[in-house]
């Protein structure tokens, strides 16, 4: 039909972890999402209320983009190659050799500027991660993880969506793998990676890990009557779209996180890990019930918000999460 | 989660697309599943969004009243903030600031205002000539 490069596009939760599991297992490194995602430690929690981004709290469920590339590499011995760039031109010619020699490359892009989403969902986020792996009648062929079918881009959306500005700028940002070691201890990986969330979470001060959900309920509880509804409201709605919407497989990750816990007590053979993967699940529907009450409040006409609720389901999620790190840590 | 509890809302936002997650099988297993959408995720992206066309139209108000300039209007528009918008000039907040007053806009020169225009993705006439296309 048609020289199309052999490239197998894959559906995932998220952008990083889809494309850093699309990206080894393309090269004969066959590794789940979710197990990417529990390897590179990409679970985390941290609410910082000083650094504002469009007005809004800076809020995280996963660590900071760019983390599970990194990590991944000293978990698995694996290297990437990677590359920012000053020079626009520079950066298309790198993409289109590439291309030509078959080279199947990540970049970081902005949503913002792909014109395959849908317009309500882009927003000025800059750490959207996607795959080219050819390119057909002058258009770059997009394996984005995030999507279920194969997408195209022509160069220059392609060059807005690298070279847009502001917080966390692409630059131009590519990589690929370029070594995979011929061996791999998984079982002693998923140890240690284990070990570090568990660390994260229960260890790290305010306003990260299991110290930082208390202190967001506190900060919710305190809203009331002081600030305005209107304020409240998209706050709340801005704690749901962080945890729902930008690519989590709901829950905020948690459910990922369960997923990984599972694949690594069949690895590992150890029973408690699948017991703290059904915990993990727990957590992760409270997550849910707690997103559930909060678009109650923005869809509600009144302004009379009662944030005692919300802020004890956000308590239930981070009681929920305590009892799974505590089985890890015991396991 | 389980697959069957999985919401299929079918929200616009999506725009027909589906979104892939981890869900558990009726063996308790973890399996990737697709969503149509939650309600709960349209509610919240359309409140967001109703947030920016809001401050979008009240510039455009202001606009016209010789009380802001232009770029206020196009940073709403490309839903940024005046933080947002420093950070990709790469100017200083009061700078930009400073940049929506009607009388230093006025001042501004071309490639000032071209770079705005660029960022914004928007002809610089838009910018100049700003009550002919409100």
């Amino acid at each position: 039909m048609n020289d199309r490069p052999v490239f197998e596009h894959r559906h995932f939760a998220h952008c990083e972890s889809g494309v850093v599991s699309s990206l080894l297992t393309h090269h004969g490194l066959s590794l789940s999402e979710p197990m990417i995602f529990g390897l590179a430690g990409g679970l985390t929690f941290a609410y910082l209320p000083f650094i504002k981004i469009n007005g809004m709290p800076l809020l995280s469920y996963r660590m900071f983009p760019k983390s599970i590339i990194r990590e991944i590499q000293s978990r698995l011995g694996v290297k990437f190659q990677s590359k920012i760039y000053r020079n626009k031109e520079q950066a298309l010619a790198d993409l289109n050799r590439f291309v030509q020699d078959g080279q199947v490359v990540g970049l970081q892009t902005s949503v913002y500027w792909l014109p395959y989403f849908p317009p309500e969902m882009r927003f000025q986020f800059n750490a959207h991660n996607l795959i080219v792996f050819g390119k057909e009648n002058d258009e770059f062929l997009i394996s984005d993880p995030v999507v279920d079918h194969i997408v195209k881009i022509k160069p220059e959306d392609l060059q807005n969506a690298r070279f847009a500005k502001g917080t966390l700028a692409p630059k131009g940002y590519l990589y690929y793998p370029v070594f995979i070691p011929p061996s791999i201890d998984l079982e002693a990986a998923i140890r240690k990676s284990i070990q570090k969330t568990v660390n994260m979470m229960t260890r790290a001060p305010v306003p990260f890990g299991l110290r930082g959900i208390f202190f967001m309920a506190d900060r919710i509880e305190k809203m009331g009557g002081r600030k305005e509804p209107r304020y409240i409201k998209l706050f709340l709605g801005h704690i749901v779209r962080m945890q729902e919407e930008i690519g989590t497989g709901g829950g905020g990750f948690r459910f990922m996180y369960a997923a990984f816990l599972q694949e690594a007590s069949d690895l590992l053979r150890q029973p408690i890990l699948s017991e703290a993967s059904s915990k993990m699940t727990e957590a992760g529907d409270l997550w849910r019930q707690f997103a559930l009450a909060c678009a109650k409040v923005i869809k509600s006409k009144s302004d009379q918000i009662d944030l005692n609720p919300i802020a004890g389901l956000l308590r239930q999620c981070g009681e929920a999460e305590k009892r799974v790190y505590r089985m890890l840590a015991s396991g | 989660m389980k697959i069957k509890e999985i919401p299929q809302d079918n929200i616009k936002t999506l725009g027909g697309e589906k979104k892939a997650l981890y869900a558990l099988d009726e063996s308790g297993r973890y399996t990737t599943a697709t969503t149509t959408g939650w309600e709960v995720e349209e509610i919240v992206l359309l409140d967001a969004l109703a947030d920016y066309d809001r401050k979008a139209e009240e510039a455009r108000q202001r606009v016209l009243k010789n009380r802001t300039s232009p770029i206020e209007y196009f940073m709403y528009i490309r839903r940024m903030d005046l933080t947002t918008l420093a950070q990709a000039m790469g100017l200083f907040k009061w700078q930009v600031k400073r940049h929506l007053k009607p009388e230093i806009f006025r001042k501004l020169h071309e490639p000032v205002l071209q770079q705005y225009a660029d960022l914004f993705r928007i002809p610089i006439r838009a910018l100049l000539h700003f009550e002919e296309g409100s």
